[in-house]
Formats: C-alpha cells, sequence, structure tokens
C-alpha cells in the first residue's frame, strides 16, 4: 500500500466534476455514488437528472445498468468512488454480460475512504480498477490522471460504444460539503417527472 | 427438475400482465422452469446477477427508467440483499422478489437452515411485505397481487414459494 501517493494527484475532483457534467442535456443521465462523488455532482449543480445516492454502497453501477437498459436512447453515466466501486466488484461481471452499449462508469478514484477519515481503500495497494474492467471484458476501459488525459476521454464518456469504464486518479483531499435534498422520494419523482413526464407520479 | 409445473407458467403470465421487463435472478433450481420461459420472451430481459444485492438497485434503476424489474432468487440470496433494501425503502421504489424457499420440507442440506429460517424475519426487519404460497393453484394469483402493490402503490413485496412446491433435491442420495 502507498498511502501517501494519492496526495500528489494532479486532478481535483470538484474539477473533474464540473468538465464531465458541463453543457449536459436531458439526453444524459447521472447517478451518482453515496459520499463525495454526490457532493461533488452536487457542488458541480444539481439536476432533476442526476440521482445522487446517499447509501445503498455498492449499489451505483447495477443502478445505472439498469436505468441504461430502461433507457437504451439516453446516455447513463455513473460517477462514484473507488470505495464504492470496490464494493460491487460483481458488478463488472453483471454489467459485462448486458453489454449496454450506453453506459459509462466513472470512478474517481482517490485511494481513500472520504467520509471516514481518509482511510487508504484497495485501490492505494496493487488492486487496478481499470484492469478488473478488462479481464470483464468491457470494450473501453482507460485511467485518467492528467488534464490532458481527461479531456481525451470526456468524449469516449459520451459517446463511445459501452460499456465503458474510466479510473480518474484524483487527489485525496478534504473538501467542504455540499450536499443536495436526503428525501430519496422526491429525488426519485424528479428524475422520473423530467425523464417520463408528469403522467409518471401518477 | 425438468418436470413441468404449472405455476411456474402461472407467474410467467402475470410478470407479462404486469409488463415487467427485466429479469434479474440469481438461479435456483425451483426457478428454472420461469427462467427458461423469461428467457425465450423476446421483451423481456434476464439479467443474471453475481450476488443478489445487484437486482435491488437495479430494480430502482429500471423504475427510474420507465421499467418494472422482478427479482427470482432463492432464501438463501435474500440475506444478500439486506442493506440494499434500504435504497428501496428509504426512496421508495418498487421492488417485487419472487423467492424460492429452502429448509422448509423434505430439506436435504443443513447449510440451508439459518437462512431459510431467517428468510421471512429479515425481509420483514427491512419493512417488505411477505407473502408465503404453498397451493400451487395460488401461485400466480399471490404474484399478482404482490405486483399490483409493488408497482402500483409502489411497495417492496416479496412472495415466498413454499418448498413443498419444488422437487426434492437429495444430492443423489
Amino acid at each position: 500500500m502507498d498511502k501517501q501517493r494519492a496526495d500528489s494527484y494532479e486532478l481535483h475532483r470538484r474539477e473533474v466534476a464540473r468538465t464531465l457534467l458541463a453543457d449536459r442535456t436531458d439526453d444524459f443521465l447521472v447517478v451518482t455514488g453515496l459520499g463525495s462523488p454526490n457532493w461533488d455532482a452536487t457542488a458541480a449543480g444539481d439536476h432533476p437528472l442526476t440521482f445522487p445516492l446517499w447509501g445503498a454502497m455498492g449499489g451505483a453501477a447495477t443502478m445505472g445498468l439498469g436505468l441504461a437498459i430502461a433507457q437504451p436512447t439516453k446516455r447513463v453515466m455513473v460517477m462514484t468512488g473507488d470505495g464504492e466501486m470496490l464494493m460491487a466488484m460483481g458488478s463488472f461481471a453483471t454489467i459485462a454480460a448486458q453489454a449496454p452499449e450506453n453506459l459509462a462508469i466513472v470512478v474517481f478514484d482517490n485511494e481513500r475512504y472520504g467520509e471516514t477519515g481518509m482511510q487508504a481503500t484497495h485501490t492505494a495497494g496493487p488492486v487496478d480498477l481499470v484492469a478488473v474492467a478488462k479481464a470483464c471484458g468491457w470494450p473501453a476501459a482507460v485511467q485518467v490522471t492528467t488534464e490532458a488525459e481527461l479531456s481525451d476521454v470526456l468524449p469516449v464518456i459520451k459517446g463511445t460504444k459501452g460499456p465503458v469504464f474510466v479510473d480518474i486518479k484524483v487527489k485525496a483531499e478534504p473538501l467542504p460539503f455540499v450536499l443536495p435534498t436526503k428525501d430519496g422520494v422526491h429525488l426519485k419523482n424528479r428524475f422520473r417527472e423530467k425523464l417520463l413526464g408528469p403522467d409518471s407520479l401518477l | 427438475m425438468t418436470e413441468n409445473y404449472a405455476w411456474a407458467r402461472d407467474i410467467y403470465d402475470v410478470l407479462k400482465d404486469l409488463d415487467v421487463r427485466q429479469v434479474a435472478y440469481v438461479p435456483d433450481a425451483g426457478h428454472a422452469n420461469l427462467l427458461k420461459m423469461c428467457e425465450a420472451d423476446n421483451v423481456m430481459r434476464c439479467i443474471p446477477l453475481t450476488t443478489e444485492e445487484e437486482g435491488v438497485s437495479l430494480a430502482a434503476g429500471a423504475w427510474l427508467g420507465g421499467e418494472r424489474a422482478v427479482m427470482l432468487i432463492q432464501s438463501s440470496g435474500v440475506g444478500n440483499c439486506i442493506n440494499m433494501i434500504s435504497l428501496a425503502n428509504t426512496c421508495r421504489f418498487p421492488l417485487l422478489m419472487v423467492v424460492s424457499m429452502r429448509a422448509q420440507w423434505r430439506e436435504f442440506n443443513p447449510w440451508q437452515k439459518p437462512m431459510g429460517e431467517g428468510t421471512r424475519p429479515t425481509l420483514e426487519a427491512m419493512g417488505v411485505k411477505v407473502t408465503e404460497v404453498d397451493d400451487p393453484d395460488l401461485v400466480g394469483e399471490t404474484v399478482r397481487s404482490a405486483g399490483e402493490q409493488a408497482y402500483g402503490w409502489p411497495d417492496m413485496a416479496a412472495v415466498l414459494l413454499h418448498q413443498k412446491l419444488m422437487p426434492v433435491k437429495t444430492f443423489g442420495k
């Protein structure tokens, strides 16, 4: 384990979130994992077609899968953390078997459990999530460590035939909380109303 | 296991009536006939899971996108779902589970006992409405009632298929 490595990564997660979520259209559906990716997405701008999880650790990737299958003409991006994705290792296989072309999973990998005291995760050691995705047969799996690579990967996340996996190494840094509503019923209903129309709430 | 259980056809017909599109499962012998029917269906998408909790979050994602999902799992798999049920509970996502039971009736394998006997109390502890059915003639309508409430209210509902409905598994003994 190298517990200091992530202290010096170049990319800052809040800026990465802003980049990923800039200029979004209503054809772009977002699920975030719990904790920091939720706050990052909220800091970049709350949106009815973002479903930010406050719990359900390990569920973000397969939630994105169910959404991507239901909405094959939309692009679905799951934005989550390395700890959350490590709890969903089986999802790499489940998603690969379904091969959803419109799904991208993006991990903000700071090699830490950010909500609980910045303990090192397994990616601070030898665990390589990109290699996991490749071994599971994902057609696109890349790691990003620089601004230039982030620019290059944007069209991949937005449009390359998926499932797409992107591991973005981000600096381990303490950041202020930026919280969306924690009312899960509201988050669900606003998403469905925006995507499916008001009749979906009847 | 290859015998054609009429109740499996009844569940399939009900899932069609309810317009269920995503069928998430960890296979069990008790679901084998139903799974064959779902796999032969051009509208249903069968989704094998590596662990049952994936099905809870998958079903929530399906609902966000306007589709209905069902989970076909064994009683032992209920234990793998428990914390993820928080997602359905907190956000009131529909959740329909059809659970084939073990450790109830002529069970050969004692390792099935803890989770078999724990299935109902753990589901109920997480707020899931549990209905058990052991009459083959009532299986279809029991799933219909659970499904109508799950998708209509919305609510979390599990139908436990009693082990009497399944073939006895004796591991060659």
